[in-house]
C-alpha cells in the first residue's frame, strides 16, 4: 500500500511540476528548440531545476542500504552505446519535434481533455505496443529469455 | 536571437517539483521515474507485479491533469497540425522512446542525474533530432 501511495504522490508531484513549469504547453517546448525564431529558454530552466534536485536527491537516496518500500534499488547498469539506443532516441526526437509532446506532457494534456493529445496518446501507445511485439518476437527467435 | 517572454521562477520551481517526484520514487520504491517505461510497462498487464504502482503513478498524474482541464488551463498545439501528423508523431514518440529505453524524464532527468553515459547519448540524440525537426518544419517548409 505504501508503495502505491508513494507512486501516486510521485505522479502528482510530476504532473504538478509539468503544469507549473509550462511544459504542458507544446508551444513552449518547441520554442526552446527554435533557436532561429522566437527562442523560449523555459525547458533549460526546467531541466536545471529537475537535474539539480534529482542529482542531489539520488546521491542521498543511494547512500541508504535500500528503498523504503521495496527490497532493492532497480537501476539500469548497461553502458553499451548500441544502435538501438541511437535509432530509438532519434525516432523519439522526430516525433517530439513534430508536435511538442513527449510522453509525460502528452498524458497530462490527454487527461485534461486536450483532444489533440488524446489522438497523440492513442498512437503513442500503439507505437509502444508495436515495439513490445517486435522485441518479444526477436527474443523468441533468438531463444533468449523474454524480459518483462 | 530573439527571446520569448517566459517566467524563470515557475520554470525552475516546476523543474524542482519534477526532480522531487523522481527522488520520491527512488527513495520509496527504488525505481527510475521514466514515463515511457511506466506507460510501456503497463502493456504487460496484470501478471506484471509492477503494474499496480505504475497505475498508481498514472492516477497521481491525472489529478493535476483533470484539475487543469476543468479550469481550462491546458493548451493544445499552437498550430493546427492535422490528424495524420498527430498520429505519426505520437507513434514515433511511443515506438522510439521504448526502443531507446527512455524519454525526457527517464533519460533526461533521471539518467543524466546519475551520470549515465547511455542517457547522455540518448539526450544529445533526441534533442538534436528534435531541434532539426523544429528547424525544418518552421524555417524550411513553412509552418
Amino acid at each position: 500500500m505504501k508503495r502505491l501511495l508513494s507512486a501516486f504522490a510521485a505522479g502528482l508531484l510530476f504532473g504538478g511540476g509539468l503544469l507549473l513549469s509550462g511544459m504542458a504547453d507544446p508551444a513552449r517546448v518547441l520554442g526552446f528548440f527554435d533557436l532561429f525564431g522566437l527562442w523560449d529558454p523555459t525547458l533549460a530552466l526546467v531541466m536545471a531545476g529537475g537535474l539539480g534536485v534529482t542529482a542531489l536527491g539520488y546521491r542521498w537516496c543511494l547512500r541508504r542500504s535500500g528503498p523504503l518500500c521495496a527490497v532493492h534499488y532497480q537501476i539500469p547498469t548497461s553502458q553499451s552505446l548500441d544502435a538501438r539506443l541511437f535509432v530509438g532516441s532519434a525516432l523519439f526526437g522526430l516525433g517530439w519535434g513534430l508536435v511538442g509532446y513527449c510522453p509525460g506532457p502528452a498524458i497530462l494534456a490527454a487527461g485534461g481533455g486536450v483532444y489533440q493529445a488524446l489522438w497523440f496518446c492513442l498512437a503513442m501507445v500503439a507505437g509502444m505496443a508495436l515495439w513490445k511485439m517486435l522485441e518479444q518476437g526477436s527474443a523468441a527467435q533468438a531463444g533468449a529469455p523474454q524480459r518483462g | 536571437m530573439v527571446i520569448a517572454e517566459f517566467s524563470p521562477l515557475t520554470a525552475l520551481a516546476g523543474g524542482m517539483l519534477i526532480g522531487a517526484a523522481a527522488v520520491l520514487l527512488m527513495l520509496a520504491n527504488g525505481r527510475i521515474m521514466g514515463i515511457a517505461g511506466i506507460l510501456g510497462g503497463l502493456l504487460n498487464g496484470a501478471r506484471d507485479p509492477d503494474t499496480s504502482w505504475r497505475l498508481a503513478f498514472v492516477a497521481g498524474l491525472l489529478v493535476p491533469a483533470l484539475s487543469a482541464g476543468l479550469v481550462g488551463g491546458l493548451k493544445g498545439p499552437a498550430v493546427d497540425l492535422g490528424l495524420p501528423v498527430l498520429l505519426a508523431a505520437g507513434f514515433l514518440v511511443g515506438f522510439g522512446s521504448r526502443m531507446g529505453n527512455g524519454c525526457t524524464s527517464g533519460h533526461g532527468i533521471c539518467g543524466l542525474s546519475r551520470l549515465s553515459i547511455r542517457s547522455l547519448a540518448a539526450v544529445v540524440t533526441f534533442m538534436l533530432v528534435c531541434g532539426l525537426t523544429v528547424y525544418a518544419s518552421r524555417h524550411l517548409w513553412g509552418g
